[in-house]
């Protein structure tokens, strides 16, 4: 908590989503015409021209927060010297990793809400738009729901620190992840989909709706889209849907914004995925630890 | 001397480790008794450390059981690491807490509140002589500071035994002594049971009650340095070196005329020879010496000197060249000594 490194990604966070927010405030001033029920939430998902927004920062820097908090928890303390004295105390050998893993849960847990409240509160001043109670619910959740997915690539990172000797490699192969998943997913998701479902010629009407749900189920490997999805929605009471919806599906429809239990249950399967990938990410690198070599 | 039949504190029976295809520790039997200083000699690779970790039980034996004051470290190793104190070989802190900080966050996890081992970490401090660094960050410590502040940390949870990994390398000679009268301390007015692993045997001789030698995996010998000596000689080795007057030529052949000499290497002094014999000569040497006319100036028999013990050791399990030794070569080593093994040794 103390390190230098953590007020440096704490700053660039405080930044970047400082930035993003007055983007998006002069971009909603100057639109104007749009007054939806739903002002406050928009300064959240409304990019400007210059700069992307909140949401899309988290998602694509949040990754960078969890990396930098676990990429070394083990391999620093073994090149320190550290791992094999604190593990002759008489404490059990899963307490280290489970404690590498909830204090990082935590720190990342106390800046979200260190950035929510700020973001929350400079967004208040800055335009004076009131946030409804339910607003005020999304912007929450949406934190927590950051937390989350922050955890899921701090697990991640603890599993490359214990396996790498060296904190550079892990560090690295956290790095070329989180890029490959934010940035290459989407292209690598649409070529399979494409091989496998071509839309070409006639096949175009028979495979189109297949090829989407292949493509978006690849997709939804990847964190970042589970989060971006999960954000949108939260965040934005308008969307309804995030699967394919047929037209006939559609008919008949109310047209109007979901509420927040509806939102929310809609995003319920990507909460559950990314506890479980974290969870899960968690899990490798506990066994992985409890059968390593104590031994520098 | 003290009383030497207290208790026993360790007790180590048919500890083995496997790795893969290595033999780490190959069925090590042991018994550490209360209060004593046990010095665990062997070259680099010798599985020292294995050893030690598996007293800890932080690895995992592949068979056999140690019991550390009656707690199998293995199952137990929670109790086990209440009582142990371990030194590792290169100790290291957290760089960016204090010695005192580094102390107390120790005595934390072994169950001390925060005043308490406070308190300790400073009288601890001030034994290791560490007081004026103690608020100076552990980054900027030297090595010999580190092992003096390792000391503290070990002590920090009052263990009952102490087992240090090479305590003494990379320490300069002045810390070492220190460090030597620290160890004693220890032993003698706190009664506390120390296991020392080591390759250097000088400092080892100097503090240890008894000794194991321990190569590839095995204890080869075990007992007091003297009670080795004399092993080795009951074995049909004897050493002599032997100075004599006058130095002529005669001198060379009264010598070799004795039955038993093996070999002879005369020194580059005139007059002083290295005798080895299969058997004691001392007796018809200088009779021999005596009847044609040569005073015999000098006559010590070997032994009793850890290097000499140790080194005979090492040539009698093939393992001279240890650090030459590859992979290859290790196991046509192995196989040389475990041929060897199969001859009765006494």
């Amino acid at each position: 908590m103390r390190s230098r490194r953590f007020y440096i990604i704490l700053a660039l966070l405080l930044f970047t989503t400082t930035a993003s927010l007055i983007g998006a405030a002069s971009t909603l001033a100057s639109s104007e015409t749009d007054s939806s029920e739903f002002m406050f939430l928009s300064l959240f998902t409304t990019s400007s021209s210059s700069i992307y927004s909140i949401a899309t920062f988290i998602a694509f820097l949040g990754p960078l927060v969890g990396i930098t908090l676990g990429f070394d928890a083990i391999s620093n303390e073994r090149s320190q010297g550290t791992l094999n004295r604190l593990a002759a105390q008489p404490i059990y050998r899963d307490s280290i990793i489970n404690a590498k893993f909830l204090s990082g849960a935590t720190a990342v847990f106390v800046v979200m809400a260190v950035v929510g409240l700020y973001i929350s509160g400079l967004g208040l001043a800055l335009t004076g738009l009131e946030p409804s109670a339910e607003e005020a619910f999304r912007v929450v959740i949406f934190f927590l729901f950051s937390g989350v997915y922050i955890s899921v690539w701090l697990a991640l990172a603890i599993i490359f620190s214990v396996v790498c000797r060296h904190a550079a490699t892990a560090a690295l192969a956290c790095i070329s992840i989180w890029l490959f998943l934010s940035m290459f997913m989407s292209l690598v998701a649409s070529g399979i989909a494409n091989w496998i479902y071509p839309l070409e010629g006639m096949q175009i009407y028979t495979n189109q709706v297949s090829n989407y749900e292949l493509q978006l189920g690849l997709n939804r490997i990847s964190p970042y889209y589970l989060f971006s999805e999960a954000a949108s929605t939260i965040l934005n009471p308008g969307v309804r849907s995030i699967g394919v919806v047929t037209l006939s599906q559609y008919e008949g429809a109310v047209a109007s914004s979901l509420s927040l239990g509806q939102s929310l249950l809609l995003i319920w399967p990507h909460l559950v995925g990314m506890i479980a990938i974290a969870m899960a990410g968690f899990a490798i690198s506990y066994i992985c630890f409890m059968r390593q070599e104590i031994r520098a | 001397m003290k009383d030497r039949k207290k208790n026993t504190i360790i007790r180590i029976k048919g500890l083995t480790k496997r790795y893969d295809t290595v033999l780490a520790v190959d069925n090590l039997s042991l018994n550490i008794r209360e209060g004593e200083i046990f010095g665990l000699l062997g070259p680099n690779g010798a599985g020292k450390t294995t050893t030690t970790l598996m007293l800890l039980g932080l690895t995992e034996p592949s068979s056999g059981q140690a019991f550390i004051d009656g707690n199998d470290c293995t199952r137990n190793p929670i109790e086990v690491k209440k009582t142990v104190g371990y030194l590792p070989d290169s100790v290291g802190f957290y760089p960016d807490l204090t010695g005192r900080e580094n102390l107390i966050f120790t005595g934390m996890l072994n169950g001390l509140d925060r005043e308490e081992s406070g308190q300790r970490a400073e009288r601890l401090l001030e034994r290791v002589g560490m007081s004026y660094a103690a608020d100076r960050k552990a980054g900027g410590y030297s090595r010999g500071m580190k092992q003096r502040l390792g000391i503290a940390d070990v002590l920090m949870k009052d263990p009952k035994v102490i087992i240090m990994d090479e305590p003494t390398l990379g320490i300069d000679p002045e810390g070492m002594r220190e460090l030597i009268a620290l160890i004693r301390e220890l032993s003698v007015e706190d009664g506390r049971t120390i296991l020392i692993s080591s390759h250097q045997l000088y400092q080892v001789q100097q503090i240890c009650d008894r000794v194991g030698i321990f190569v590839q995996g095995r204890l080869i010998a075990c007992g007091q340095i003297e009670e080795l000596g004399h092993q080795l000689e009951s074995e049909g080795h004897y050493e002599l070196e032997l100075s004599a007057f006058p130095a002529d030529e005669g001198l060379r052949a009264v010598i070799e005329g004795i039955r038993g000499v093996g070999g002879l290497q005369e020194k580059e002094e005139k007059g002083n020879f290295r005798v080895e014999a299969d058997r004691d000569i001392r007796r018809e040497l200088t009779a021999g010496l005596a009847e044609n006319g040569y005073a015999i100036l000098e006559l010590h028999q070997k032994g009793g000197d850890l290097d000499e013990i140790y080194r005979r050791y090492f040539e009698k399990a093939g393992e001279q060249d240890e650090i030459s030794g590859g992979r290859k070569k290790r196991s046509i080593i192995k196989g040389f000594w475990r041929r060897k093994e199969g001859t009765p040794r006494e």
